[in-house]
């Protein structure tokens, strides 16, 4: 285990992770997704346990549902579930396999594993939430870099920029994975479609922190968290 | 049936505030009223039918009642993942209303017909499946679905009966034969050409709008009426879609009757033609001549 412990988030995730994936060694590049989830969870989602079925609360939507690892391990953090399940990743009597299922763990918003589901749903939840006005929650999809490949996703940024939907965030966890790339990068192809857009450092807690919380009115939100390239 | 589901769901719009339609271009002009009275419950993503189903497990997700309407090939063929995912996989239904039956689409060619929508629908669990046969069925059936949270598919047709039948969910006899007669189980709009079809012959007629969830008990009450003689209760299906797409339903709900079975409906070849629906039904058997062939071969 290489996640380092120097940080807070660390020193708990790490013996968390351990648990999951037994005493595998994964370089930090395998839980690419984790600094952006702990400040998500930590800092700027409004969701607790006690929260997850009030219709007022900020909705989460792992659209990467692959390699959920760093999910699950937040999820124990915080309280979503208990950390004995973290002990039987995948077998058969297990709620937690390697994608997630709404329908088995709290907290999880989405079931997800085959790419580009996510945008979707959150546009869709985004839309649900405004029709009951319920203005106050947000919803934040995680994608990732090679996930952009399905073109789901661009009829999803496409809409949600021209609709001007403003509640939802898109956040892209950027391992330079995508097999042919995004030249003119990965912004750029929210920011077409009329987003605001932030590229920030995805293993700076406070980057991260102002990047997650710098949507402006009138239109969705993008953040590319740039992470070691995936080996 | 699509000016009568655009006036149904435009009214259930005003009275529920759970319903929202979601469009993808398709029909946009005909609930253009309704768009301007309820600008966040009519959503129209454009041509993006992937995201239309997207969209409608999202809404599904908050507590809102999507309808979702299209062409059967975009709304169903197209978006096979996303109803298996966006939202079956996630615990949520929608109303899916298509148009553009089988070969209703004819003269715009292959592209535009879907015979195998049904039979898709059937790899997923749990959905009821409407083909209403007349315009009046319809308004009925779309407001029982909003009325609950599964997922429902309402087939809409340009094929039409005489008479609509609002009632049959379950299978309804209009024609009855004497004891022992053949039963012939007309689904939709195949009524028409059934009745016709079977003059003079005896045999008993039924009729439903919903093959799914199947009268399986209606099926076996109609056949248990037959005598426990050497001769196996024959029964003849007719759909308006991919031929044989209940045959396997129903041969397990009669698997403890000995029985004979003729499942006509739709070809699965790509006949690379145009015409009209009245020729596709002739090519494919399904006129009141070729469904009589079939029908008196199989009795003879």
């Amino acid at each position: 285990m290489t996640i380092s412990t120097a940080t807070p988030s660390g020193r708990l995730l790490g013996p968390l992770l351990r648990r999951l994936e037994g005493d595998e060694k994964h370089a930090r590049s395998a839980y690419s997704t984790l600094d952006v989830l702990w400040v998500l969870y930590d800092r700027v989602l409004r969701v607790s346990p006690e929260t997850v079925d009030d219709p007022d609360r900020d909705r989460f939507l792992l659209s990467k549902g692959h390699g959920p690892a760093a999910y699950y391990a937040v999820l124990a953090a915080k309280g979503f579930i208990p950390e004995t399940w973290l002990d039987d990743l995948a077998g058969p009597e297990s709620r937690l396999g390697h994608h997630p299922d709404r329908m088995l763990v709290p907290g999880v918003e989405i079931g997800s594993g085959s790419l580009g589901h996510g945008l979707g749903l959150g546009v869709g939840t985004a839309l649900g939430l405004r029709a009951q006005g319920l203005t106050r929650p947000r919803v934040y999809v995680l994608l990732g870099d090679a996930e952009l490949d399905e073109g789901s996703n661009h009829e999803a940024i496409a809409y949600a920029g021209a609709t001007q939907l403003a509640s939802l965030t898109a956040i892209v966890i950027d391992n330079q994975s995508a097999t042919h790339g995004w030249p003119g990068g990965i912004a750029s192809r929210f920011a077409v479609n009329g987003w605001s857009t932030a590229e920030v450092d995805g293993r700076d807690h406070n980057a991260l922190e102002r990047a997650l919380t710098a949507h402006r009115p009138g239109q969705p939100h993008a953040v590319v968290a740039v992470v070691e390239p995936k080996e | 049936m699509r000016e009568t589901f655009v006036a149904s769901a435009t009214d259930l719009l005003a009275e529920d505030p759970r319903t929202a339609v979601v469009l993808a271009d398709i029909s946009a002009a005909l609930f253009a009223p309704a768009a301007r009275r309820h600008p966040d419950r009519v959503l129209n993503v454009g041509i993006r039918e992937q995201l239309m189903i997207g969209v409608a497990g999202g809404l599904a997700l908050t507590g809102l009642r999507p309808i979702v309407h299209s062409y059967a090939t975009f709304v169903v063929d197209r978006t096979y993942e996303q109803l298996k995912l966006d939202l079956d996989h996630q615990g949520v239904g929608a109303i899916v209303v298509s148009v553009g039956a089988s070969y209703d689409g004819s003269a715009m060619g292959r592209t535009h017909m879907s015979p195998g929508d049904v039979a898709l629908l059937d790899t997923l669990s749990g959905w009821t499946v409407h083909v209403p046969g007349h315009p009046d069925e319809v308004p009925g059936l779309l407001r029982a679905a909003a009325r609950h949270d599964d997922a429902v598919y309402l087939r809409l047709s340009t094929q039409v009966n005489d008479l609509p039948l609002p009632g049959a969910g379950r299978l309804t006899v209009v024609h009855q034969g004497g004891p022992a007669a053949p039963l012939v189980v007309a689904v939709g709009p195949m009524l028409r050409p059934v009745l016709q079809a079977v003059a003079g012959l005896d045999v008993t007629v039924a009729y439903t709008h919903t093959p799914r969830p199947f009268d399986v008990a209606g099926l076996r009450e109609l056949l248990s009426g037959e005598p426990g003689g050497t001769v196996a209760p024959a029964v003849v299906l007719v759909e308006p879609y991919l031929a044989g797409t209940s045959a396997a339903v129903v041969s397990a709900a009669l698997a403890d009757v000995p029985h004979r079975l003729l499942a006509l409906g739709v070809g699965q070849a790509d006949l690379r033609r145009y015409g009209s629906p009245a020729d596709h039904a002739r090519w494919h058997g399904l006129d009141p001549a070729g469904l009589r062939r079939s029908i008196t071969a199989f009795l003879g």
